[in-house]
C-alpha cells in the first residue's frame, strides 16, 4: 500500500492515473446532476413555508459545502507540501482553487437570490454571510498571490502559507450560526441529529452534493494534468508523451 | 407530477426570477469553467510543442 502511494506521488504516474479517472468522474457528475435536478424539480414537493423559492436549497447547500470542503483539501495539500516538499501537493492545491472559488461565488449568489424573497434583502452583514464572503476573497487572494510571484517555489510556499492561515475561517463559517445570532438559519442537516427536512428533499440535495464532488474532482484532475505538463516539460516522459498525442 | 403546466413550472409560484437566476448562474459557471479548462489544456500542449520545436532548431 505504502509503495503504491509513493508511486502515485510521482507526477508522471499521477498524470496517467488522473487521465483514466477523469471520464468516470465527469460522466458521474453529469448523470447525478440530471438525476438530482429531476428529484429537485419533479419529485420534491412544494415547501409549506417558502413555496417554490426553497428549491434554491438544492444548489445553495451543495455549493456552500463544496466551497468549504475544497478549502480544507487545499489546506491539507498545503500542509503536506510545506512539511515534505512534495511537488504534487502544491500542484493539487493550485488545481483546486478555481473550482473552490466558483463554488464560493455560487453559494453567495444563490444565497442572495434566496435571501431577497425570504428575508427581504439581497445581503446582510451577518456572521454566516460575511465569513462566506471572506472565503471567496481568500480564494481570489490566493490565486492572485500565486500569479504575482514569478519564482515557482516561492509562489507555491507563499500560497500554501496563506491557505493555512485562512483555514481558520472554515470553522468560523461552519459554527457561525451557533456562535452568533444570525439571520441565516441553522443547519438542517448534521451528523448528530436526524435532518429536519423531508426525506425526498434531503435525497435530492445529497445527490446534487455528490454530483458537485464528482465535478470538482474531474475539474481539479484536468487542471492538475495541465500543471504537471507545464512543470515537467523539460523531462523525457513529457517529450515522449507529446509525440504520441 | 408537481406542475399543472409548463408555464406554472417556469413561474415557480412567482419566484421564477430567483430560482432560475440561481440555476442559470450555476450552469453558466459550469459551462464557462469547462470551456476554459479545455482551452487551457490545448494551449498548454501547443506551448510545450512550440518550445520543443524551437529547442530542436
Amino acid at each position: 500500500m505504502a509503495f503504491s502511494i509513493y508511486k502515485y506521488a510521482s507526477p508522471m504516474t499521477f498524470y496517467g492515473l488522473a487521465g483514466k479517472l477523469i471520464p468516470w468522474f465527469a460522466w458521474g457528475a453529469a448523470i447525478l446532476t440530471v438525476l438530482g435536478l429531476y428529484i429537485a424539480f419533479f419529485m420534491a414537493p412544494t415547501d409549506f413555508q417558502q413555496g417554490e423559492a426553497y428549491r434554491i436549497i438544492f444548489i445553495h447547500v451543495p455549493a456552500a459545502w463544496m466551497s468549504m470542503f475544497i478549502y480544507i483539501i487545499m489546506a491539507f495539500w498545503s500542509a503536506v507540501g510545506l512539511a515534505w516538499n512534495t511537488r504534487l501537493s502544491f500542484m493539487m492545491s493550485r488545481a483546486l482553487a478555481p473550482t473552490g472559488a466558483v463554488f464560493a461565488f455560487l453559494s453567495l449568489w444563490t444565497g442572495a437570490l434566496w435571501g431577497k424573497p425570504m428575508w427581504g434583502a439581497w445581503w446582510v452583514w451577518d456572521a454566516r454571510l460575511t465569513s462566506s464572503l471572506i472565503l471567496f476573497f481568500l480564494y481570489v487572494g490566493i490565486m492572485a498571490l500565486w500569479s504575482a510571484i514569478d519564482d515557482r517555489r516561492r509562489s507555491d510556499r507563499a500560497g500554501a502559507l496563506l491557505i493555512l492561515v485562512g483555514a481558520i475561517n472554515v470553522p468560523i463559517i461552519y459554527f457561525s450560526v451557533k456562535w452568533w445570532n444570525t439571520l441565516h438559519q441553522g443547519a438542517s442537516v448534521s451528523l448528530m441529529k436526524s435532518p429536519s427536512m423531508a426525506s425526498i428533499m434531503l435525497i435530492g440535495m445529497l445527490v446534487l452534493a455528490i454530483a458537485a464532488w464528482f465535478y470538482a474532482i474531474a475539474t481539479a484532475l484536468t487542471r492538475v494534468r495541465g500543471i504537471i505538463l507545464e512543470r515537467e516539460r523539460q523531462t523525457e516522459w513529457v517529450k515522449e508523451l507529446l509525440e504520441k498525442i | 407530477m408537481q406542475w399543472a403546466s409548463w408555464s406554472a413550472f417556469w413561474d415557480m409560484g412567482g419566484y421564477g426570477l430567483y430560482v432560475w437566476g440561481s440555476y442559470g448562474a450555476l450552469f453558466f459557471l459550469i459551462l464557462a469553467e469547462t470551456f476554459f479548462l479545455v482551452r487551457g489544456r490545448k494551449r498548454t500542449l501547443q506551448q510545450i510543442r512550440r518550445m520543443k520545436n524551437w529547442e530542436q532548431q
